[in-house]
Order: C-alpha cells, then sequence, then structure tokens
C-alpha cells in the first residue's frame, strides 16, 4: 500500500473534530478533500499516525449570505462553490478564480478550506481571499477567533493555525458600489498550478478615480503577495493606461522577489505579472464603472 | 483503529461490505478487493486521470480518496456504464467508431470523466470538450479523436436527455 499506517478517526462534529486535534496535536492531521494531502501521503512525504476525517462533518459545508458578506463553511467543495450562484453574486472574483484550480474531478473533492489552510504559494485562493479582505474562522477546544486574511498567510506553506485549530468558516465581504475585480493566471497547461496569477479587487470613487486596490499575486513567492507598491500607484489617480502601466511595472519590479525554479525562470515571472496586471487592471476597473464582462477563459 | 474498518459501499448497483484497513485507496480497493480492473491506475497522485470514477454522480480520482471514506456511498466504474456484456454504452461506441483510443490504458478515466460532464452540458463547444478533458492524459491518440468521439457521442446522446 501507498500511504504509511495511520490511526483513522471520522467525527461527526466539528467539536469532536477539535477535541480529537487537541488530544493529537501534531500528530494528527485533518483530512479535507485529500486532493493535497493524499497525494503527498501516497508520496510518504506527509506520514500523519492520526487522520481526522472531515467529510461526515456536514455543519462545515454550506454557504450562506449575511450582513457582513457571504459566509462559505470550510468543507464547501470547490466545485460546489464554483456551480453556486450566490458565489457568482456576492463574491464574483471567487467565481471567476475557481476554474483554474486543477480539474473538475479534482474540485468535486477538494474544499475551499482545505485549498486555504495548505496555503500552496501557488493556489488560487489564498491570493483570490487576501485580495478580497476576507476573514477566516478557526475553532480550536479553547473556543473562535477570527483572522484577517493578512494575518493568516504567513510564508511557506505557513498559517496562523496552532495544532489544535481548524478552519472552519471563510467570510468574504460583500462588493462594494464602485467595486471591481477580476482574475487571471498563466500556466503550461489548463488545470496546472499557475507559473504566476493575479487576483485583482479595486474601488472607483464618485470622480471615477480609484480609492482602493488589493492586487494579490500568486506562484511569485513564500505565499499569496500583496503588491503594495503598485496599489499606490494606483490610489487617487484615475485608471488611465498610463497609470496601469506604472502599476504593472511596479508589481513586476518593485513589489516581489520571485524565484527561479524548473517551471519558470524569476526574470519570466516578473515578465508575467507585469503582462498580467495589464491584462486584469482594465477589466477590472471596467466592471468597477459598472460594464458587464465575462471572465478571461483560461489562457494556455 | 489502523486496525481494519468496516466499509459498506454499493458500486455499479450492487451492495459490497468489507473490512479495510483506513489507508487501502479506494483505487486498489476497486482492483484488488472487488475485481474491477477496468478502473486503471497510472500515477497514483491525481495527475493522470486513468482512475476517475463516479462517486454519487461526480467525476473523483478514486488515487486520491481512501476506500473507507466511500462508505455509505454510490460508486459507478467503467464497467459500470454499458447496459449489459454485449453492449456498449453510447459514448463507448462513440469512442471506438471514431478511433478516441489506441492502447486503452487512458480510455475508463476519459468515459468516467465525460458522463458528468455531457450530463451537465449535452451540447458542448470544442472548447467546452477540451477544457473537460484538460485533466486527463492520453499518451497515444493526440487527443484529436477523442474530442471527435465526445462530439459525435453528443450529437447521438442529446435527443434523449441524459445517460
Ligand atoms: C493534479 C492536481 C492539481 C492541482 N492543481 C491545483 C491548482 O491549480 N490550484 C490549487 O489551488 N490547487 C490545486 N490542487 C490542490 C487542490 O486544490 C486541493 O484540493 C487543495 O489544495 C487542498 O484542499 P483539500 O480539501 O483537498 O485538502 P486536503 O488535501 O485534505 O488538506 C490539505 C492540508 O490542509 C489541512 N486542512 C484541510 N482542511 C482544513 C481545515 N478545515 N482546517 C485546518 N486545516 C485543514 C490538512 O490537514 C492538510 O494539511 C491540485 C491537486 C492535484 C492533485
Ligand atoms: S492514478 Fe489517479 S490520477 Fe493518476
Ligand atoms: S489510448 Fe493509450 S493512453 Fe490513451
Amino acid at each position: 500500500m501507498k500511504p504509511a499506517p495511520f490511526e483513522y478517526h471520522r467525527p461527526g462534529t466539528t467539536d469532536e473534530a477539535v477535541t480529537l486535534l487537541a488530544e493529537h496535536g501534531w500528530e494528527a492531521k485533518l483530512l479535507a478533500g485529500g486532493q493535497s494531502l493524499i497525494p503527498a501521503m501516497n508520496f510518504r512525504l506527509a506520514q500523519p499516525g492520526v487522520l481526522i476525517d472531515l467529510n461526515n462533518v456536514e455543519e462545515l459545508a454550506y454557504i450562506r449570505d449575511g450582513d457582513v458578506g457571504l459566509h462559505i463553511g470550510a468543507m464547501t467543495r470547490q466545485r460546489s462553490a464554483e456551480r453556486s450562484e450566490l458565489v457568482a453574486a456576492r463574491a464574483p472574483l471567487v467565481h471567476e478564480a475557481l476554474p483554474f484550480v486543477a480539474h473538475p474531478q479534482i474540485r468535486s473533492r477538494g474544499t475551499i478550506g482545505g485549498s486555504i489552510a495548505h496555503a500552496d504559494p501557488a493556489s488560487e485562493l489564498p491570493a483570490v481571499t487576501l485580495a478580497l479582505e476576507a476573514r477566516f474562522r478557526l475553532r480550536s477546544p479553547r473556543g473562535a477567533r477570527s483572522v484577517s486574511a493578512d494575518e493568516f498567510f504567513t510564508g511557506l506553506f505557513g498559517t496562523a493555525l496552532e495544532s489544535d485549530e481548524l478552519l472552519a468558516e471563510i467570510e468574504i465581504p460583500p462588493p462594494a458600489d464602485g467595486a471591481g475585480w477580476g482574475f487571471a493566471e498563466i500556466s503550461r497547461r489548463h488545470g496546472d498550478y499557475g507559473l504566476a496569477g493575479l487576483a485583482a479587487a479595486v474601488q472607483l470613487d464618485g470622480d471615477g478615480k480609484c480609492s482602493k486596490a488589493r492586487l494579490a499575486l500568486l506562484s511569485v513567492g513564500d505565499g499569496p503577495v500583496l503588491a503594495t507598491s503598485a496599489a499606490e500607484t494606483l490610489l487617487g489617480a484615475e485608471p488611465s493606461e498610463e497609470a496601469i502601466r506604472a502599476a504593472a511595472n511596479a508589481a513586476a519590479h518593485r513589489d516581489i522577489d520571485p524565484p527561479s525554479d524548473i517551471h519558470a525562470s524569476a526574470a519570466y515571472r516578473r515578465r508575467l505579472v507585469e503582462v498580467l496586471t495589464r491584462r486584469v487592471l482594465p477589466r477590472a476597473f471596467d466592471r468597477a464603472r459598472g460594464v458587464d464582462l465575462k471572465p478571461i477563459t483560461h489562457e494556455a | 483503529m489502523t486496525s481494519p474498518v468496516e466499509l459498506s459501499v454499493r458500486v455499479n448497483g450492487a451492495s459490497h461490505q468489507r473490512s479495510v484497513e483506513p489507508r487501502l485507496l479506494l483505487s486498489d480497493f476497486l482492483r484488488h478487493e472487488l475485481n474491477l480492473t477496468g478502473t486503471h491506475v497510472g500515477c497514483e497522485h491525481g495527475v493522470c486521470g486513468a482512475c476517475t470514477i463516479l462517486m454519487d454522480g461526480e467525476a473523483v480520482r478514486s488515487c486520491l480518496i481512501f476506500a473507507v471514506q466511500a462508505d455509505g456511498h454510490e460508486l459507478t466504474t467503467v464497467e459500470g456504464l454499458a447496459a449489459g456484456d454485449d453492449a456498449l454504452h453510447p459514448l463507448q461506441t462513440a469512442f471506438r467508431e471514431a478511433h478516441g483510443l489506441q492502447c486503452g490504458f487512458c480510455t475508463p478515466g476519459f468515459l468516467m470523466t465525460l458522463i458528468p460532464f455531457l450530463r451537465d452540458n449535452p451540447t458542448p463547444s470544442d472548447r467546452e470538450i477540451r477544457e473537460g478533458i484538460s485533466g486527463n492524459l492520453c499518451r497515444c491518440t493526440g487527443y484529436q479523436n477523442i474530442v471527435q468521439a465526445v462530439r459525435l457521442a453528443a450529437e447521438r446522446m442529446a435527443p434523449e436527455a441524459t445517460p
């Protein structure tokens, strides 16, 4: 058999799950969709002594609308969120990015929470939730706390989760008036992890000036990276072609220190970030002006 | 609890009860416990798609699910597609006629991916077909004939609702 032996638990509630987690500490792993954990176990890169399977915790799978935005339970399958009209209406950036997450067969099993907790720097959802200023609700036997996306992602596969904590819910603020968004990434083959990608959330004020810009990049650092100096070049300005070019330049040359690996060189990644910024921002600002656009389809 | 766990599952309409180690992959369970060797195993880390089956009607990688997790669920493998021993599912017929396979190793995975794909989108464009099969690798055909097979199957299956 490929994976090493483990002790298997199948709790039915969140309380039971976090109690088991506290009992077994770092030796235990939560099993969500298994689409990252099981490959690692099949390679024996991961050999958890205890697996706590969340797939029977039905109370963690839901999509609900509320006053402060959309609430997505951690065990919601990526495929259900992709098909959800509520997500399309209330969190359109999430809707636009989900088809870029792996393949349909993987999304029918993989979960929203698993993707965020795993915090792969090449993953789409960490970048998207960072751009949207999402908040994450964490549960442990000690209680619950809410952490912003800015605080949650702490480096290479690193998160604010403690050994006895479970990510229970993702909270996404509703789009404000004058809000625009856009997502694009470039990968060698459709469904592969992107070589670089950009999730952008912007806002225009009544005078057509940029009042907010959160540009979150993927695959160019230890985790999702906020392009802060690119955002600064946009703030207070009209998003002209020139302003967007300046932002793209800042994103590619000031905001990131991308890795060189077998997939792409650092220089190529900078080039991709520049191109992606110039592709995504005009669409995001068009949407902020109320223009209805179809998503950018998968780039090969 | 590394010790065996009871498992009760329906596969292609038949019920099975077994006691299995929690680390047994669903792909190995189907092949070695139930002798349903139509589900192929290529990479065992989610990339190739050869092991794709249906779980409660949705396409999933059986190499990325533990057998115990299928407890209480309804599975369909390639063996469950055709109505009988001498029959073929219209999708299988289309693959045969359009030369959608050569060695056939990848075929069960493609077929099981395409069943829910055509159910959800009975009249796909070529682009949508290519996107739909992007999670399945084929080392022989070059994919062109697979796309044609899907088109052919869609044409034939469209009038009468879904499989
Ligand atoms: C071939 C292939 C291609 C892929 N391509 C992409 C891609 O392009 N983009 C992308 O984003 N992903 C991709 N993935 C990964 C996929 O999206 C995973 O589903 C996702 O990263 C992990 O989610 P999961 O539910 O499967 O989590 P699991 O694999 O079950 O868990 C992953 C990790 O998160 C922890 N965890 C899970 N849920 C929680 C929780 N609620 N609280 C605390 N910790 C938790 C687990 O303990 C584990 O350490 C790919 C996977 C494969 C096999
Ligand atoms: S064997 Fe499961 S995806 Fe390759
Ligand atoms: S027909 Fe040989 S791998 Fe596809």
